[in-house]
């Protein structure tokens, strides 16, 4: 136990690097979230944004490698607990009713697939561009990418859902996140799921506000 | 009152089971549901059929024998009680009540509603205890304790290892029982030279026995009869963190010359 790789099969230590890297993700989807309200102040200032991020290739590279090892850890270490949890309870209950447990709770699993596959998605669509349905893509002019793609209804659509499922997996997620640390105490308990929901509606919200502005015709 | 009760039979750990439908009939609303059981036992016998095996001690909620699913609740309906402080007065005439086992790979069935429940001994053993000096007992004051930890760890100490926790979690996770008991005796002085050896050993034995992880439903603390609240599983996290940061090597340790 006394070394990492051993901590790391434990329960409780994957659980602990499941909630550091999740901290991690929640720092930057706050902060692209923030990045891309800027979409409101016109072309220039969110394509200026855009080209700022890209002005140091190492810095670039180095953001990107270490969100793509935190998500990796971050499935990881979800996989390998799901498979422990339902191996648990080889033969379940004929009934069993829920006392406690939250809707956000329950849809931990399938929404992290769902987010999972929406992350695949975005990169081929908004960061490479490989996928374009109906539009041309460019790599400088990120205001063109994001009106046009989001002008085609089910993106847009696919964009919302995806953001739901992020509004619950953090919900759940930011609250586990203190428990998992630790930090439980009765200061702190009764504002724990205030901050998580907070978070939670602030980013989604954030990130729902574009597909929905460009459906709506508000932006364009 | 008149039940239908639907009860997990199993005649073996190896046997198949099956849920039995049972006819629970003139059973009086004062009952506490172990003496309903018994009621049904007392006609099953009569009849010449093998009674309902079921665990059972004290019946007064403190010696944590008894526990079954009582219509897909770990206890029964009733909120901060065992099996056996559960009244037929909480369900009503004509109702069916489904009885199973705790379900938990850790917990094989033994016979029908019996379930094996030594990985929680086990657990025990992995460090849930303080190692004192024997001989005459110290003055009750020579230790000082501060009153919040001496309360915090009685309300730990209150869990009676009855296993509602791992019945109820969807994970089949002992957590809130292994972090009961880390607590109780880490929030106390004399749990402090034993404290980082306590978290890492209950911990490791627990993964062990085959046991699901946490993933903060929170369904143990609502189930448990004493009301073992989840600080106690973050509290458990975060000295199972600390103690594994904290651990030197066993080489590393005491001795003398190389």
């Amino acid at each position: 136990m006394s070394t990492p790789l051993g901590f790391a099969q434990s329960t409780v230590g994957r659980k602990v690097i499941m909630a550091l890297t999740g901290l991690l993700l929640v720092g930057f989807v706050m902060g692209h979230m923030a990045g891309n309200l800027l979409v409101f102040n016109g072309p220039e200032a969110i394509n200026g944004w855009g080209a700022l991020l890209k002005r140091s290739a190492l810095v670039l590279w180095t953001v990107r490698i270490t969100l793509l090892v935190a998500v990796g850890l971050h499935i990881w270490a979800a996989l390998t607990l799901t498979r422990l949890n339902q191996a648990s309870r080889p033969v379940d209950y004929a009934r069993r009713v829920p006392q406690a447990s939250t809707l956000a709770a329950r849809l931990m699993r399938i929404g992290g697939v769902l987010l999972l596959a929406f992350i695949v998605f975005h990169l081929l669509h908004l960061t490479t561009g490989t996928i374009h349905p109906g539009y041309e893509f460019s790599h400088t002019d990120v205001y063109g990418n994001v009106v046009s793609s989001f002008q085609v209804p089910w993106v847009a659509l696919f964009y919302i859902v995806a953001m739901v499922a992020l509004l619950g997996h953090l919900t759940h997620g930011i609250w586990s996140f203190f428990q998992t640390m630790g930090w439980s105490h009765p200061r702190l308990d009764t504002i724990r799921r205030t901050i998580a929901t907070v978070i939670a509606l602030m980013v989604s919200l954030g990130f729902i506000a574009i597909p929905a502005a460009i459906l709506g015709g508000v932006l364009r | 009152m008149n039940l239908t009760l639907k009860v997990w039979r199993q005649p073996s750990g190896e046997a198949r089971g099956r849920l039995v439908s049972y006819a629970a009939q003139g059973i009086s609303a004062d009952m506490s549901f172990l003496e309903m059981l018994d009621v049904v036992n007392e006609g099953l016998i009569e009849k010449g059929e093998e009674p309902i095996a079921f665990d059972h001690d004290c019946r007064e909620g403190i010696c944590g024998s008894c526990g079954v699913m009582i219509n897909g609740m770990a206890h029964g309906p009733m909120a901060g009680t065992a099996t056996c402080q559960l009244h037929m007065r909480s369900f009503q005439d004509g109702d069916t009540i489904v009885v199973e086992p705790w379900r938990a790979r850790a917990f094989p069935v033994l016979r029908d509603l019996v379930v094996d429940r030594s990985p929680l001994d086990r657990i025990m053993q992995a460090g849930g205890f303080v190692s004192i000096a024997t001989g005459n007992a110290p003055d009750a004051h020579a230790i000082l304790v501060p009153k919040e930890a001496a309360e915090l760890a009685m309300d730990a100490a209150q869990c009676i290892g009855c296993g509602a926790c791992v019945a109820a979690c969807p994970n089949a996770s002992a957590m809130l029982f292994t972090a009961a008991k880390v607590s109780h005796l880490g929030l106390l002085p004399q749990g402090q030279p034993e404290r980082d050896r306590r978290a890492l050993g209950m911990v490791t034995q627990m993964d062990l026995e085959g046991f699901g992880g946490c993933t903060n439903y929170g369904e143990c603390t609502t189930a448990c009869p004493k009301g073992i609240s989840l600080e106690n599983i973050a509290r458990m996290n975060r000295d199972f963190r600390t103690a594994a940061l904290r651990a030197r090597p066993e080489s590393a340790g005491a001795g003398g010359a190389p």
